[in-house]
């Protein structure tokens, strides 16, 4: 294996790196698929409660509908919030390789060349 | 129905004008797989929106709303909450680890031949599933539409075929993906305007709209009914609904993370932040344009009503009837023509991942193991795979007919991608005792139990009432009790990739486990945008 992808899978920072990613995308996807799951049971298993009316004629299962697009976009929102850290931790971690030097000889190679 | 045609043929000559410009700015394999990684994020947010949006869900969503009240709505949901899976899980370890197809990220870890080439077999079966379903609703469509004018359901199947060959041969992606953003941009527009007509008829009131929704009137096998179009039941009722419901749910979390035409745009961005951010760009345009329909289906439920809806050519013309109704015939045209071409995006988009999956997994690096044997090779493969599958879904569509039912042939392409792609891409991301044999074991049990249990379900097996237009293929009971097959195959292939792991042992899979994670979570390695 390449040493140097081997050096930085055992580094802190990487580990620091996943264990953060880890402690962001795990809760929020669960927490966002058990509300669609907790939806569709609702749907399919309640439907007196689902369709009991809260505003008007619109009922618990419409209003539901709408929570999981409101739900989408805000997880959506706060994931970019917190990637800006995980930018910034994998910039840390990549400065510190040589990897810097590569890629700059990469962008310097004529285009086209690793095709 | 002259302007539907006019309109139609300014969006034909601009997209030929898109693929005569991309034509002559791609050279080489990643302008032409991946439109040389320059696209923008807004830009790839819009195309994977136009990518994802199928007839099925414009015509096909508005009139099962229009029909079906809430139950119909439950499909819009579903099409949304994938996204949330593929921003969280997958676009951005994609972007990083791979080349042009999921194939890449399995042959990092595992022995690239078998696993690449099942990996573009369950491709080209979503694919050729896919494609179908949207030339039969192409030609269906424009039947419907042009039917004045002399042409037909075959001649507008070859039609899109050819189109769509014109796109993804001379143009490539970056043709594709800009024929799918000006779609996505178009199918916005007419869809803000079209709710704008609905909710003016309530003086946007909307309490006042909804209190006509739950009030809707028809008939229903000859007896007069009101319904309620909010309340749940109206079509998936006891004793398997709720079951059925389920099983569509878990297809719908995790199909659309598997969908290779949804995957392959993931390539087309500088880097994988791009990635991200296009994916939350998709998830903005795509929930507006669901929660928009929402409103279409209902208003057309209230404004036409569910007998007008089945009297005037069925639930498919949903849509385009509220815009006549709603906007005068030029405004029926615009709906028209935006239809069409939301189909022709869509085609040319699974049209190209197709071909890519044959001539990047398949020819290049299954049969030749990684050599090109001439340079621009795969270019020239994939051309031509584009003319083969091409031609083939042609004369299945004509063969087939216009009154297949498209609604199986795409669920059944999205639960081939929730059983078999989906769980072992995520399991070689992040499951580090993940083996060859595993990812074997997953693809092959998440397309075949896929595929036989909807050929032993309902939407295949039934008896149908004599007298009855027959529609079931196979005239029995059916052994398996449910339409959407996601509850029995997802697991299955999670399992099945799982059991065939542990029953493995493959330390080299392990040891690149590490690479794969250094190289997915800091884009270290990664492929870089090129001219």
């Amino acid at each position: 294996m390449d040493s140097q992808e081997k050096r930085i899978a055992g580094s802190k920072q990487f580990k620091d790196l996943l264990a953060v990613k880890r402690m962001f995308i795990i809760p929020a996807l669960s927490f966002f698929l058990l509300t669609f799951v907790g939806f569709v049971v609702l749907v399919a298993y309640a439907p007196k409660l689902a369709s009991m009316r809260l505003i008007g004629t619109v009922n618990v299962a419409y209003l539901f509908a709408l929570l999981q697009f409101v739900l989408g976009w805000t997880i959506a929102g706060l994931y970019l919030m917190a990637s800006e850290k995980f930018d910034r931790l994998t910039k840390d971690i990549l400065a510190q390789t040589d990897l810097v030097q590569t890629e700059l000889k990469k962008i310097d190679a004529p285009r086209g060349a690793g095709e | 129905m002259t302007i539907s045609l006019a309109v139609f043929l300014a969006f034909v000559a601009s997209t030929l004008g898109i693929t005569y410009w991309a034509a002559k700015r791609s050279r080489g394999a990643s302008a032409y797989f991946a439109a040389g990684r320059r696209i923008a994020a807004w830009q790839n947010g819009f195309a994977v929106a136009g990518d994802f949006m199928s007839a099925a869900s414009f015509l096909g969503l508005i009139g099962l709303i229009a029909l079906q009240g809430f139950d119909g709505i439950f499909y819009a949901v579903g099409g949304f909450v994938g996204f949330v899976t593929i921003l969280l899980v997958v676009a951005e370890p994609l972007r990083n680890s791979g080349k042009y197809t999921m194939g890449d990220v399995l042959a990092f870890r595992f022995q690239p031949r078998p696993v690449r080439a099942l990996a573009a077999l369950s491709t080209l079966t979503i694919a050729t599933l896919y494609m179908i379903a949207q030339m039969v609703g192409a030609g269906a469509l424009v039947a419907l539409l042009l039917a004045g004018s002399g042409i037909g359901y075959n001649t507008a199947v070859i039609g899109v075929g050819v189109l769509m060959m014109v796109y993804v041969v001379f143009g490539g992606m970056l043709a594709t993906t800009w024929v799918q953003i000006v779609k996505a941009m178009l199918l916005m527009a007419c869809t803000v305007v079209l709710t704008a007509l609905v909710l003016k008829q309530f003086r946007f009131h909307l309490l006042d709209f909804f209190a006509a929704t739950s009030r809707i009137a028809y008939h229903q096998k000859g007896v007069w009914v009101v319904k309620d179009f909010l309340r749940p039941g109206l079509h998936y009722h006891p004793p398997h609904g709720a079951l059925d419901l389920l099983s569509l749910s878990l297809i719908f979390a995790f199909g659309t993370a598997g969908l290779p035409h949804i995957l392959v745009k993931f390539y087309t961005v500088p880097n994988a932040r791009t990635a991200r951010n296009s994916v939350v760009w998709a998830m903005a345009v795509i929930g507006s344009y669901y929660v928009m329909t929402t409103i279409l289906g209902l208003g057309a439920a209230v404004l036409l009503g569910p007998d007008d809806i089945l009297a005037h050519s069925g639930s498919n013309m949903a849509g385009p009837r509220l815009a006549q109704v709603l906007g005068g015939d030029v405004f029926l045209a615009v709906v028209s023509a935006v239809a069409f071409a939301t189909i022709l995006a869509v085609v040319a988009g699974v049209m190209i991942s197709a071909s890519t999956s044959f001539a990047h997994d398949f020819w290049i690096n299954v049969i030749h193991r990684g050599v090109e044997r001439r340079p621009g090779e795969s270019v020239v493969v994939a051309r031509m795979a584009a003319l083969a599958v091409g031609a083939a879904a042609v004369l299945i569509a004509v063969a087939l007919g216009p009154g297949s039912n498209v609604l199986i042939l795409a669920t059944l392409g999205m639960a081939v991608a929730a059983s078999a792609n989906f769980p072992v891409l995520a399991l070689s991301l992040y499951w580090r005792r993940f083996t060859t044999a595993g990812a074997i074991a997953g693809l092959t049990a998440g397309l075949l139990a896929t595929l036989g249990l909807i050929l032993v379900g309902p939407t295949v097996m039934g008896i149908d009432a004599p007298g009855a237009v027959s529609h079931h293929l196979i005239q029995a009971r059916p052994w398996f009790p449910l339409e959407n097959v996601g509850i029995v195959s997802v697991p299955l292939g999670f399992l099945a990739a799982i059991a065939g792991s542990l029953l493995s042992r493959e330390p080299a899979a392990e040891a690149k486990f590490d690479e794969l994670s250094v190289r997915a979570n800091t884009g270290l390695g990664a492929e870089r945008a090129s001219g």
